[in-house]
């Protein structure tokens, strides 16, 4: 790296700092460099939330919106205060009320908002893939919120987040998911994320809900809680879906308590400084037990902390590089 | 690195460096004899937190006090955020600077944006009784009213050239360098 003095003059060198897409559609389509590139950025923006003035106008005079054509209160408030914090301004688009229950098409509802001059659009969609349709015909930045049971890639960058800033690293670690893996976009791009920087994945739970197939993408695959806890590093357990019990996934939901239900006393099957995780929002006493969510090894709370420095990051990467990229 | 012919002319040794950093630290003493324990040292990165470092241990040992020292990343509150290629690093002011003096210590002084910047995100740290301002090198074609409260060195220069600071802590030993088109 060059040595270049405040007072240079000259254009700065080239190096890895910048997104190669204008969008975060998935953590598939991202290489192992851009991942630590915004846990580096959001190592630096995790610190303005205990600024005495919570904002920095990185992104001023920026516009985003959150489009959610499903509901989420945790993830939307998080993408609005990562925004808020660079100093962007920020929409929310409540679908029930937009004209999008009026039958206009999703590429119709994007155009009009791009026609408004916005920049960056976060989008969460009951069908995978929809974020990428819109990705194609924009010039703004799409990120993806959630898109079906595909990915939900600032959730895996904040899990991965969590996991550096405890054990320093995520190279070597092992991951287990315990819950529903078929329909999950989180496990989804945990698969990639933790991969990607070299964790090991294993995937735990009934088979109805654990297709061994899944190895195919890299993951081990157990039935067995105790075997797959066993040496874990990352006891990752996943939302158990109510409607899965309705759709047939499951027999009944006492039963997927007793097998797959995490307890302090399962955590214990893992290793002693093991990590416990959860996505949010859990269901106490369903597939994590009072005690597992508040113990000592839970970090679930710094996950939603982080959570708003890894869509700072996003936000900040995907916009300056986008910028770049027009000189 | 290109292959086009530059002139690289020396502007400071090392011993030089030593000398400037010392005088600075002794007119920073005397500046503020009456309110020696208000004083705050910030550095801005990159460099310029390196330099702040040496004038908080000279300044220290002058004045036999321990002078709280800060650094400041201005990456996220520059006028062209993102036409450069670096990305945001931490900011490190442990302590409150209400009512303060802060010191701020940067290597080079030429349009004035980056002190700019950084006396926006001092703000927003608080309500500081004063800002005073070190550079190392005051290279002259200011954009914007600002003015050094203590210059270790001034170089007039062109425009186009650019000025090159290396530290022993950053780059293995202490030079001050103008590079221009021969």
């Amino acid at each position: 790296m060059g040595i270049i003095g405040a007072g240079s003059g000259v254009a700065p060198e080239k190096f890895e700092s910048r997104l190669r897409s204008k969008d975060l559609l998935g953590i598939e389509e991202l290489d192992a460099g851009e991942i630590q590139m915004i846990l580096n950025t959001a190592d630096s923006l995790k610190e303005v939330a205990h600024h005495p003035i919570k904002k920095v106008p990185a992104l001023r005079g920026r516009t985003v919106v959150n489009l959610f054509y499903e509901p989420s209160t945790r993830t939307r408030t998080s993408f609005e205060l990562a925004a808020l914090r660079l100093s962007a301004d920020v929409v929310n688009i409540d679908v029930p009320t937009s004209s999008v229950s009026k039958g206009e098409t999703l590429l119709d509802t994007a155009r009009t908002l791009e026609a408004m001059s916005v920049d960056v659009i976060v989008m969460r969609h009951a069908s995978s893939g929809a974020p990428h349709s819109l990705a194609r015909h924009l010039k703004s930045s799409v990120v993806n919120a959630g898109d079906g049971q595909h990915e939900h890639p600032t959730q895996a960058l904040l899990d991965l987040y969590t996991v550096r800033e405890k054990f320093g690293s995520v190279e070597g670690k092992t991951i287990t998911l315990v819950g529903d893996i078929l329909h999950s976009r989180v496990a989804h791009s945990n698969l990639f994320a933790f991969t990607k920087l070299g964790a090991k994945v294993r995937f735990c739970g009934p088979p109805t809900l654990v297709p061994s197939e899944l190895s195919a993408l890299g993951a081990e695959v157990y039935y067995d809680l105790k075997e797959a806890l066993t040496g874990a590093d990352i006891v990752y357990v996943l939302r158990l879906q109510f409607e899965r019990h309705r759709m047939g996934f499951l027999p009944s939901v006492r039963g997927y308590v007793k097998e797959y239900g995490i307890t302090p006393e399962r955590i214990k099957w893992a290793n002693p400084d093991a990590l416990v995780m959860h996505p949010g929002p859990m269901n106490r006493g369903i597939e994590i037990s009072h005690d597992a969510a508040d113990s000592p090894q839970s970090v679930i709370v710094a996950q939603v902390a982080n959570g708003i420095a890894i869509r700072m990051a996003v936000l900040y990467l995907l916009e300056t590089s986008r910028m770049r990229e027009g000189q | 690195m290109g292959a086009e012919k530059t002139r690289t002319t020396v502007v400071m040794d090392g011993e030089a460096l030593g000398r400037a950093v010392t005088r600075i630290a002794h007119e920073i003493a005397e500046k503020n004899a009456g309110s020696l324990d208000d004083l705050i040292i910030v550095g801005i990165r990159a460099r310029g937190d390196v330099l702040a470092k040496r004038i908080q241990v000279a300044l220290n040992r002058r004045i036999e006090k321990q002078v709280p020292f800060g650094v400041l990343d201005i990456t996220l509150y520059r006028d062209d955020v993102g036409s450069r290629a670096a990305l945001p690093r931490s900011t490190d002011i442990p302590f409150s600077i209400n009512g303060k003096i802060v010191v701020l210590i940067d290597d080079v002084l030429y349009t004035g944006r980056s002190v700019r910047a950084a006396m926006d995100a001092l703000v927003d740290f608080g309500r500081p009784q004063g800002i005073q301002l070190v550079v190392l090198i005051d290279r002259g074609h200011r954009e914007l009213p600002i003015k050094p409260d203590y210059v270790g060195k001034n170089i007039p220069t062109q425009p186009q050239a650019n000025v090159k600071v290396e530290l022993e802590e950053t780059d293995g030993r202490d030079i001050v360098v103008v590079e221009e088109a021969a």
